[in-house]
Parts: structure tokens; C-alpha cells; sequence
């Protein structure tokens, strides 16, 4: 049966509702599994292959041979958070974190050694 | 007050993104409306020629927030019918069954956003809150809200599991409910019926002379649905109305899209029942010979259709995209013939626009001399420094410069 | 005389409507977010938009009428807070009471809706003036439902003042049964007088940016905002005080809390009056409010003359 305010009664049930909000920063973020943030390098596992510097697309992760060790570097601003250089590493040298909260105020701050 | 110009765009509350459309206006009768696009475009199209086929999954996925894996099977379809290399079945379902958790996301958005439109903010309070419960399902899957990363060439690169299974199953309950109320307030609400029917009405002869696709379409009686008339990744095998409604306004863009949500969670329950066990990739070249191949891909929005071209290399020659959204709005100024200037937002709305999806292009028309001519970036760039430097005083060539040094470019 | 200033500055004056709009606003946001299942804006937050616009850079438009421009914040803001001063708070007695007063106060509340159509045609922006034809248009809509259901009341207790209406009422108190429809109608007219959704046409942000008020920044905008806030005061007080006019006659601070709760009442009604409809169309609800409501409210005004007629 039409008629206005069809949604009435369920709009009053909701004064006795717990509001649905979260109120991020108060409460901390519900983070699921397996979600894509900053990346963490595992040196010792790396051989130097580059193979994730040739399957980003951003080009945002360089990989430098320093001493015995490859070191990486990333550029936060550039990093599209895909997780293809982890998909494309066959030693598992590199793996997301959920560590998201990475703004900055000055742009070579974003230059970072992982 | 005569005849008056409006401009709706580039910048507005009822966009959600730019797009410019000038309504001039007798009263509050339309009388015309003049269209430009072009404001969200970004290249996609010519990055993808630059860049290998792997790195392209993600910069296609990035297309559009809301149909990002539309794009990104459609890609990688195309691309594996060029190399010859049949993916396995339980790769197929699982992209079966994101896709269809995409919908359902994208139908409930668009309710909230349509219910905005006409300024009924509650229904866009509680639609979007019940699109929570499937941005934490599809969360939990991929790990991300949108852009889900979940194809790879030659497969998908996660699996679901059982206890996944279960958590979807458990939310397509949820939803199911919660879509019949939908229903119900949509048919029966009187000041919803009243700002939604009659309006923006187009008839079967002009959606099938202008070629409107998706739930557009198919309000005003046209059967045309990709998943049915030429099946893709799992749909072969799965049970399912095709929905269409004769009212051809928007109020029966509204009915289509929600009787769509009850057969998607029909679609999602069949594919989790019934997922084939197996590899969830197969090895793929990084070379794909030569070749070109199109694949069509039903996104939540109509039919997208993507073209590649491959040389042998591991970079494509040319990738060309044609979103929904670009079919559908060539209709809309035939939508908007004697309406009111309060039905412009809903009119729009109700095609569900996504013009990021849609800005591809690359021809500009030289409205004074009448010809065709291509103009490359260079020129382009060239062309807005000069500008700037004769109208306003400023030289961004030397701007870009001292930035350049300063480091932060 | 020090009185007159004090009751005209401070209480219920200036600062007391101005605080009440404040509150009133507030309340109608969180019943408002709270029926969204939202959590709703802190209590500071009215306060805090005031301070705000206040604060920030006046811009007025080339073309604009400057001196026009300026000055109807501050007509509609009068107006208002005049209309006020004849609405009985704490006793049967206003202010400013005299017989006749609920006509005043109606024809003062036409006052801020002739504001915002010349504010929006004095702006002459594009947008500014299609708002402000559609102001002046759902005008012609609502009024007269207004005046026929807020009179309603005063016909049946015979006379045009408060004071004596609240007496009438006091005395038969049965009689404010025979008023409900009356009260249902003004409450949507209400809803029309104070441009809240379904009838927020004017003003609708989805199709005209801002409607008329799109070129005014702060503290004409401040002002304006305010203005919106004690109407919405006044028109609450206003039918509390015509539909329920009970507990005037008890001690000036009980019968101030009765006042406050009433209003209250009256708020909560139109915010959920808010919630549950869409906006409709100008021509629509034009034709809306002739086709149902003006009906009804002519056969109320007839119910009452045959009440009067037979049973007094």
C-alpha cells in the first residue's frame, strides 16, 4: 500500500540503536588480514634478481647492492600499495605490513630505507 | 526571467565527479543541453602501451574505484585468449564471485546516492551502512576495500577458503533481508515514487538506435545482458534471471537495480555451493605472441568492452577501453526533453555515472575552424604555459624548474 | 525603561532567542542523526558554526545591490526576534500583548521568506535567483495552510489574542480535542514556513548549489543562519502555543519548563518530519498542498463553526 513515511517505524527503532559510527582517531581502525600498507624488505633473503623493480608499475621500489647486502628503497608517495613486487619475488624477501598511517608534511620524507 | 543558461559542472553537489553539462532553461523547463567531457581523463590508455603486461593488471585495476575488477578481468580475458592459456575452473568461480560481490556493493551505493539526489538522506544512511557489511566481507577476502588486487594473468592470486565461505554465505543473509526492505520502501514510499517515475524516460527505439547498455537499458524493455548472450568466467554455469522493466523511467532504473541484488545473491550462493577444487593459477608467458583479442565484461554499470593488441614483446601495442558509462550518456539528453531543472541530478544519478571510467579521449574538435586535429602532449603542455604566461603573468616553466631543484617534484 | 531594554537585550530578547536557536538547532541535528543511526554533531557544534562564519571573509558579487544585499540578513533577524516578543513564555500574558496578536505574529513570520527572495534576487547569480522564485512560489503553497490551521484554534475560543485563547483553553480544556487535524496541518505547513525537507525546494543543495543564499559568506551568512533558527523557534512556540495551551497559568518558572518541554515536543516532531520524506518537486508540491491539504484544512474551519454553532 503506498503511502508517505513508509519509513517511519523502522526510522524510530533507531533512537534506541547504538549509533553505527566509529569514531576513528578515538577508537583504533579495524584493520582486516592481509591488508596492504607499508612494505617490510627481509635482506638476507634477497639475491638481487630486481625482478619487483621490473613488475611495479609506479617505480617506486629500488633495490641497491651495498656492501655484502641489497638494501631497498621505496618512495611512499609513488607506491600504489598492489603488492605485485611481493606477488613477483621468488624468495619472499618482501611482504605488506598494515602499518597505513604514513602522512607527511614534507615530500622527501616519503623517501624511505625498508 | 526568458531564457537562462545553468551550468551543472564541472564542479557541483550533484556530480560526483566532473563533468559539465549546460541546461539552458525556460522557467524550469529544459529546453536544451550541451555536453563536454574530458575533465577526469588521465591517460590510462597510452600508460599501457609504456608498461609490461604484469605491470599493467594494477594500472587497469585502477581505472575506477567501483568497477575495478570489471576492468581488470576484462583485461586479463583479453589477454589470455591472445596467449591461448586456459585458466583453471576454480580460478574462474573465484572471480565469479568477487565480481558479484562487486555488484552488490555498487547497487547498494548507487541507492544511497540516488535517495541523496532527490534529498532523502536517510535512505542514503542506511544503504550505505548495510555496504559495510560487504566492504568488510570483500576486506577480509582481498585485504582491501576497493581495488582488490585479486587477478593475476593466468588465474587469481588468492584463494578462499572454507571459513570465508562461510562469512559470505552468513552476509548474503544479511543483505538478502535488508534488499527486501529496500524493495519494499522503493515501491511504496509516495514522495520516492513521485520525484523518481516520469522522469528521465527514454523509449526501446532510442535506447537501441543510441545504444544504451546495462540496468539503463534494460528499464526500457531491452534484453541485453553479457552475462546471459555471451558468458564469461563462471556464468555458464550458474542459474539466473535477466531483469528488465517497461516503466523506462527512473524509477524502473531503480526497480531493475534492486531485483538485480536478489539475483546476484541467487549467483553468489550457486558459485560458493558448487566451487570446483584445484590450482587457482597456471604459468603465464611474459611474452604473449602476437595477436589481438576483445572481451566484454557485464560491470555493475552496463557493458564494458576492452580491446588488445599484442606484437610478441611483453608490452602491448594499444589497449582501448570503452566503459558503460560512455554508451550511456549520449541518452541523457535525450532523458532530460521536457523535465524540470529539479530532475537534472536524478536523471544523471540514475545512469549511474562513473566519468572516470569513461574519459578515454584523445581527438579535439577545433569548434572555430571546423576541422579534426590530433594535438600531442607536448603541444598541449606547451599551449598552457604560453596561455598562462600571456593572460595571467605567471611562467610555470620557471615554477617547475625551481620545484624540480628544490626536490620536491 | 531599564526593564523594557533589559526583556528587548537580553531575556527574551536577543540573547535569549539567540542561545535558544543554538539549542533548538542542536537538538534537531542529533534527533535528526541519531534516527540515521549516526552519532550526531558535539554540543559546541551550532556555537562553533556561528563563531566560524563570523570570522571569515564577506564577498560580495559584482553586480550585486549592495546596499539591498546587506541589509535583509538584518531585516529577516528583526523580524523574527519582533515576532517573539507577542508569544506568551512563562504566563498567559506576553511581552508585548494586545488583542490580535496571533495575526502579528503570522504576518511578521511572511516577513524572512520576502527576505530570502529579495537576498536571492539581489545576488544575481544564476542560481540565487532560480531559489529565490522558488521561495516566493512554495509561498503561495504553504500560507494559507498555515493560516487557516493556526486559526483554527483561535475561531473556536472566539477570539484574536493568546492571552484569551490560553484562558478559553484552561477552562474547557476538552476542547483541544476537536484541533487535532489542525495541529497535523500546520505541522507540515510549519514544515513548508521553515523549508525543511519535503519542502526544502528553495534551498536544495543537489540541484542549485545553494539556492539563495548562494553568494553570502560570513557574517551575513551567520546571520542568516540565526534568522533560520529563532523561526524555527518562533514557529515551534508558535503552535505549542495555539494547540497546547496548558499550564500558563501555573507559577512563572514552572510554566517556563512547561514552555521549553512543549517546544521541544514540537521540534522532535518536525525532525522526524524530516527523516522519513524525500523532496518533492516545486510544481509538485504545489499541487499537493492544494489538492490534499487545503481541503482538509477548510473542512476543520468547518467542523469548528458547526461546533460552535451547536454546542455553544
Amino acid at each position: 500500500m503506498r503511502r508517505p513515511g513508509k519509513m517511519f517505524r523502522e526510522v524510530l527503532k533507531h533512537l534506541l540503536k547504538r549509533p553505527a559510527t566509529t569514531t576513528y582517531p578515538a577508537e583504533p581502525a579495524r584493520i582486516p588480514e592481509g591488508f596492504r600498507a607499508k612494505l617490510r624488505f627481509f635482506s638476507e633473503k634477497c639475491v638481487g634478481c630486481k625482478l619487483c623493480m621490473k613488475d611495479c608499475p609506479a617505480n617506486a621500489i629500488f633495490i641497491e647492492k651495498v656492501g655484502d647486502t641489497y638494501e631497498a628503497i621505496v618512495h611512499l608517495d609513488r607506491c600504489i600499495y598492489c603488492a605485485q613486487c611481493v606477488y613477483a619475488c621468488n624468495k619472499s624477501a618482501l611482504e605488506m605490513t598494515k602499518q597505513f598511517e604514513l602522512a607527511q608534511f614534507d615530500r622527501r620524507n616519503l623517501k624511505v630505507k625498508i | 526571467m526568458g531564457t537562462v543558461k545553468i551550468p551543472i559542472g564541472p564542479q557541483h553537489p550533484a556530480l560526483k565527479e566532473p563533468e559539465s553539462f549546460l541546461i539552458s532553461l525556460n522557467g524550469e523547463k529544459i529546453t536544451d543541453v550541451g555536453m563536454r567531457l574530458g575533465y577526469n581523463h588521465r591517460g590510462i590508455e597510452k600508460a599501457a602501451e609504456g608498461r609490461t603486461y604484469i605491470q599493467n593488471m594494477p594500472l587497469l585495476e585502477r581505472v575506477c574505484g567501483i568497477c575495478s575488477h570489471s576492468h581488470s578481468t576484462a583485461f586479463s580475458q583479453a589477454v589470455e585468449e591472445i596467449a591461448g592459456v586456459e585458466i583453471p575452473k576454480r580460478a574462474k568461480y573465484i572471480r565469479t564471485i568477487i565480481g558479484e560481490l562487486e555488484r552488490v556493493h555498487s547497487h547498494l551505493l548507487w541507492l544511497g546516492v540516488a535517495g541523496h539526489e532527490v534529498g532523502f538522506d536517510t535512505l542514503l544512511m542506511y544503504s550505505w551502512r548495510d555496504r559495510e557489511v560487504v566492504m568488510d566481507l570483500l576486506a577480509e577476502i582481498t585485504g582491501n576495500r576497493v581495488q582488490y588486487a585479486m587477478n593475476a594473468l593466468g588465474g587469481v592470486r588468492r584463494d578462499i577458503d572454507k571459513e570465508k565461505q562461510e562469512h559470505i554465505l552468513k552476509a548474503v543473509d544479511v543483505l538478502e533481508e535488508r534488499t527486501k526492505y529496500y524493495i519494499n520502501i522503493a515501491t511504496k514510499e509516495t514522495t520516492l515514487i513521485k520525484r523518481l517515475s516520469g522522469v528521465g524516460s527514454i523509449s526501446k527505439e532510442d535506447v537501441i538506435k543510441l545504444g544504451t547498455v546495462g540496468p539503463t537499458g534494460r528499464a526500457s524493455g531491452v534484453t541485453r545482458d553479457i552475462r546471459k548472450d555471451d558468458p564469461y568466467a563462471a556464468y555458464a554455469d550458474m542459474e539466473f534471471n535477466v531483469i528488465t522493466d517497461t516503466h523506462c523511467d527512473v524509477y524502473g532504473r531503480a526497480v531493475v537495480r534492486l531485483l538485480e541484488l536478489m539475483e546476484t545473491y541467487k549467483i553468489l550462493r550457486q558459485a560458493v555451493k558448487n566451487i570446483p577444487d584445484g590450482d587457482v593459477s597456471v604459468r603465464f608467458p611474459r611474452r604473449v605472441p602476437a595477436g589481438e583479442a576483445t572481451s566484454r565484461y557485464e560491470a555493475p554499470r552496463g557493458e564494458d568492452v576492452h580491446y588488445v593488441k599484442a606484437n610478441g614483446t611483453d608490452k602491448p601495442e594499444r589497449v582501448k577501453l570503452r566503459a558503460p558509462t560512455m554508451a550511456n550518456l549520449q541518452s541523457v539528453a535525450k532523458m532530460l526533453e521536457n523535465n524540470n531543472l529539479a530532475d537534472v541530478p536524478i536523471t544523471i544519478a540514475a545512469i549511474d555515472p562513473c566519468f572516470s571510467c569513461t574519459d578515454r579521449m584523445i581527438k579535439i574538435d577545433n569548434v572555430s575552424s571546423g576541422k579534426l586535429e590530433m594535438i600531442t602532449w607536448g603541444d598541449l603542455r606547451n599551449q598552457s604555459i604560453d596561455f598562462y604566461k600571456r593572460e595571467h603573468g605567471l611562467d610555470f616553466a620557471e615554477l617547475n624548474k625551481k620545484y624540480r631543484e628544490r626536490g620536491t617534484l | 525603561m531599564i526593564m523594557q531594554l533589559f526583556h528587548i537585550l537580553i531575556f527574551p530578547g536577543f540573547l535569549f532567542l539567540g542561545l535558544m536557536g543554538l539549542v533548538f538547532e542542536y537538538v534537531d541535528r542529533i534527533v535528526y542523526a541519531r534516527l540515521q543511526n549516526r552519532k550526531g554533531p558535539p554540543f559546541i557544534q551550532p556555537l562553533a558554526d556561528f563563531i566560524k562564519l563570523t570570522a571569515k571573509e564577506e564577498i560580495t558579487p559584482e553586480h550585486a545591490d549592495v546596499r539591498l544585499f546587506r541589509l535583509m540578513p538584518v531585516v529577516a533577524i528583526t523580524a523574527v526576534i519582533t515576532a517573539s516578543f507577542y508569544i506568551p513564555l512563562w504566563s498567559i500574558t506576553s511581552l508585548f500583548s494586545f488583542k490580535g496578536d496571533i495575526i502579528v505574529v503570522l504576518y511578521l513570520l511572511t516577513i524572512p521568506t520576502v527576505t530570502f527572495f529579495i537576498a536571492g534576487w539581489a545576488s544575481t547569480s544564476l542560481y540565487a535567483m532560480i531559489g529565490a522564485v522558488r521561495t516566493l512560489t512554495q509561498l503561495f503553497a504553504y500560507e494559507v495552510l498555515l493560516f487557516l490551521s493556526i486559526l483554527a484554534p483561535a475561531i473556536l475560543a472566539d477570539t484574536w489574542s493568546f492571552s484569551e485563547l490560553t484562558v478559553y483553553y484552561t477552562t474547557h480544556p476538552a476542547m483541544m480535542l476537536f484541533n487535532l487535524v489542525a495541529f497535523f496541518i500546520s505541522l507540515v505547513a510549519m514544515l513548508g514556513k521553515l523549508e525543511k525537507v519535503p519542502f526544502d525546494i528553495a534551498e536544495a543543495e543537489t540541484e542549485i548549489v545553494g539556492g539563495t543564499f548562494t553568494e553570502y559568506s560570513g557574517r551575513l551568512l551567520a546571520l542568516f543562519r540565526m534568522a533560520i533558527d529563532i523561526e524555527m523557534v518562533v514557529g515551534a512556540s508558535l503552535i505549542a502555543a495555539v494547540f497546547l495551551p496548558f499550564g500558563l497559568t501555573l507559577d512563572p518558572f514552572y510554566a517556563f519548563v512547561f514552555y521549553i518541554l512543549k517546544v521541544l515536543f514540537v521540534v522532535f516532531l518536525l525532525s522526524v518530519g524530516r527523516t522519513v520524506f524525500a523532496r518533492l518537486r516545486i510544481d509538485q508540491m504545489v499541487s499537493v498542498c492544494w489538492k490534499y491539504f487545503a481541503p482538509i484544512a477548510f473542512a476543520q474551519i468547518i467542523l469548528i463553526l458547526i461546533i460552535k454553532g451547536v454546542v455553544l
